[in-house]
């Protein structure tokens, strides 16, 4: 039995193979819309996340498969003191496979050491958030046709943005790639992400604060939002949280053909106005995130079509 | 020259670097143990100046060579039998430590879920850097 909680957990081979299923899932809808019939899916949600939880929930859905699961901690067991080791054992008795979201670092790892299903990290604190991270390479793979010989711009709030993470130590393993981390000193990226996968990669990158700067050599520009829940302290999130606004001015020197992606949900680091710039590609890239889980649920569960 | 008397069977940490006796008095649960330890503080030594000796009444079971190679891998391990050395143990930086050390990112899952032990992983061994398996942090 798998489980998905980093990345790194997959091969190169093995994303190509997940990435060429849910082309064919978009390709083919109708072929997988009774794929998982008779299966269900868990969302174990410790922490509020809408577009996560229905896209995983659209994905089961999409297979023919149900969905049941808690959206807060609240409204979970969790509530009672009880341990995420309990949950997940009580959990593998009522589902095939579960996705959790959960504050605490590394809560997917426990619970896939516990558990008798597969279970999907779907974002564990500040630390990985895998799915999302297949996502962004299934975005970038089809709107560019390749996963190498790209420089790859990381805006904001690098430190706590869990999806740098995940989408960095994925992209290293490809090659000729280059990274521009953008962010103010206050929220670099870990020491961790930057001793044991790009120095230990020998992967070219520079930290810098200013985007305007680094705009026009990016092929990919990744926004991310400064997430209040990250921070202890209300001063200091109001400190960061303007740092960077993409609009219109600043996209005059990028490439034509740059694409920007972002995680969702933004607040007000993209301008609206950017929505209707050919190279805004944050919407499709929400439904690559539902292609890329319907494969993932699939591969999981080792359903073939 | 302090004479401390000989030890028919047991281990004999020595080489430790000087002061450094007590944590791993503290660290192998020594307090918890029945048997006798001699703790020699601030020993001379031609190759280190000063070191700190553990005599340990005992067999090797007592010692946990982890634990050891955490603290100080430069550390030598004899086993007396009979009042004579048997065997020199060598100490090596552990790959994996478990509840010898506690992660301290207060956003760790171990910071919630009391039964789980503490794991760390050998992340860099030039440095010595261990990472907590479930969030990466590193130890410090």
């Amino acid at each position: 039995m798998r489980h998905l909680l980093s990345p790194l957990d997959f091969s190169v081979d093995e994303l190509d193979r997940l990435m060429e299923l849910a082309g064919d899932i978009e390709a083919h809808p109708d072929k997988y819309k009774e794929a998982c019939k008779g299966k269900k899916l868990a969302t174990l949600f410790y922490e509020p996340s809408t577009r996560t939880r229905l896209s995983f929930e659209a994905a089961m859905l999409n297979l023919g498969g149900s969905v049941l699961g808690f959206s807060s901690a609240d409204s979970s067991s969790a509530a009672k003191g009880e341990s995420v080791s309990d949950t997940i054992r009580v959990i593998s008795c009522y589902a095939d496979i579960c996705a959790m979201r959960h504050p605490k670092e590394g809560a997917p790892m426990v619970a896939a050491m516990k558990s008798g299903i597969p279970v999907i990290n779907a974002g564990d604190g500040g630390h990985q958030h895998p799915t999302q991270t297949l996502t962004d390479l299934l975005t970038i793979r089809s709107l560019k046709g390749r996963l190498s010989g790209m420089t790859v711009g990381l805006c904001g709030d690098l430190k706590f943005g869990r999806t740098v993470h995940s989408l960095i130590e994925a992209l290293v393993r490809y090659p000729d790639i280059r990274f521009v981390l953008i962010s103010p000193e206050e929220l670099r990226v870990p020491s961790y992400i930057r001793e044991n996968v790009l120095d230990a990669h020998q992967i070219p990158y520079e930290e810098v604060r200013d985007l305007e700067t680094a705009m026009p050599s990016l092929d990919i520009l990744y926004m991310t939002r400064v997430q209040k829940e990250r921070f202890f302290s209300e001063d200091e999130y109001i400190r960061m949280k303007d740092c960077y606004i993409l609009d219109r001015a600043k996209l005059k020197t990028a490439k034509s053909d740059m694409c920007i992606l972002h995680p969702l949900p933004r607040v007000n680091e993209i301008s609206v106005e950017v929505d209707d710039d050919p190279r805004a590609a944050y919407f499709p890239q929400a439904q690559y995130g539902v292609y890329i889980r319907m494969a993932l649920i699939l591969t999981l569960l080792e359903i073939t079509v | 020259m302090l004479n401390i008397g000989g030890l028919k069977d047991g281990i004999v940490l020595d080489h430790i670097q000087a002061g450094k006796s007590m944590d791993i008095y503290k660290y192998l649960k020594l307090d918890k143990l029945d048997c006798q330890v001699a703790i020699i503080k601030n020993a001379r030594s031609n190759k280190m100046g000063r070191k700190d000796i553990l005599k340990i009444e005992g067999g090797l079971d007592v010692v946990d060579l982890d634990v050891l190679g955490y603290i100080d891998c430069n550390i030598t391990v004899n086993i007396i039998k009979e009042e004579k050395i048997v065997e020199k143990k060598v100490v090596r930086l552990p790959g994996k430590l478990t509840n010898i050390i506690k992660c301290k990112n207060p956003r760790c899952i171990t910071s919630i879920e009391q039964e789980l032990p503490h794991v760390f992983l050998l992340a860099d061994e030039e440095n010595q850097v261990y990472r907590c398996a479930y969030c990466e942090e590193k130890h410090k």
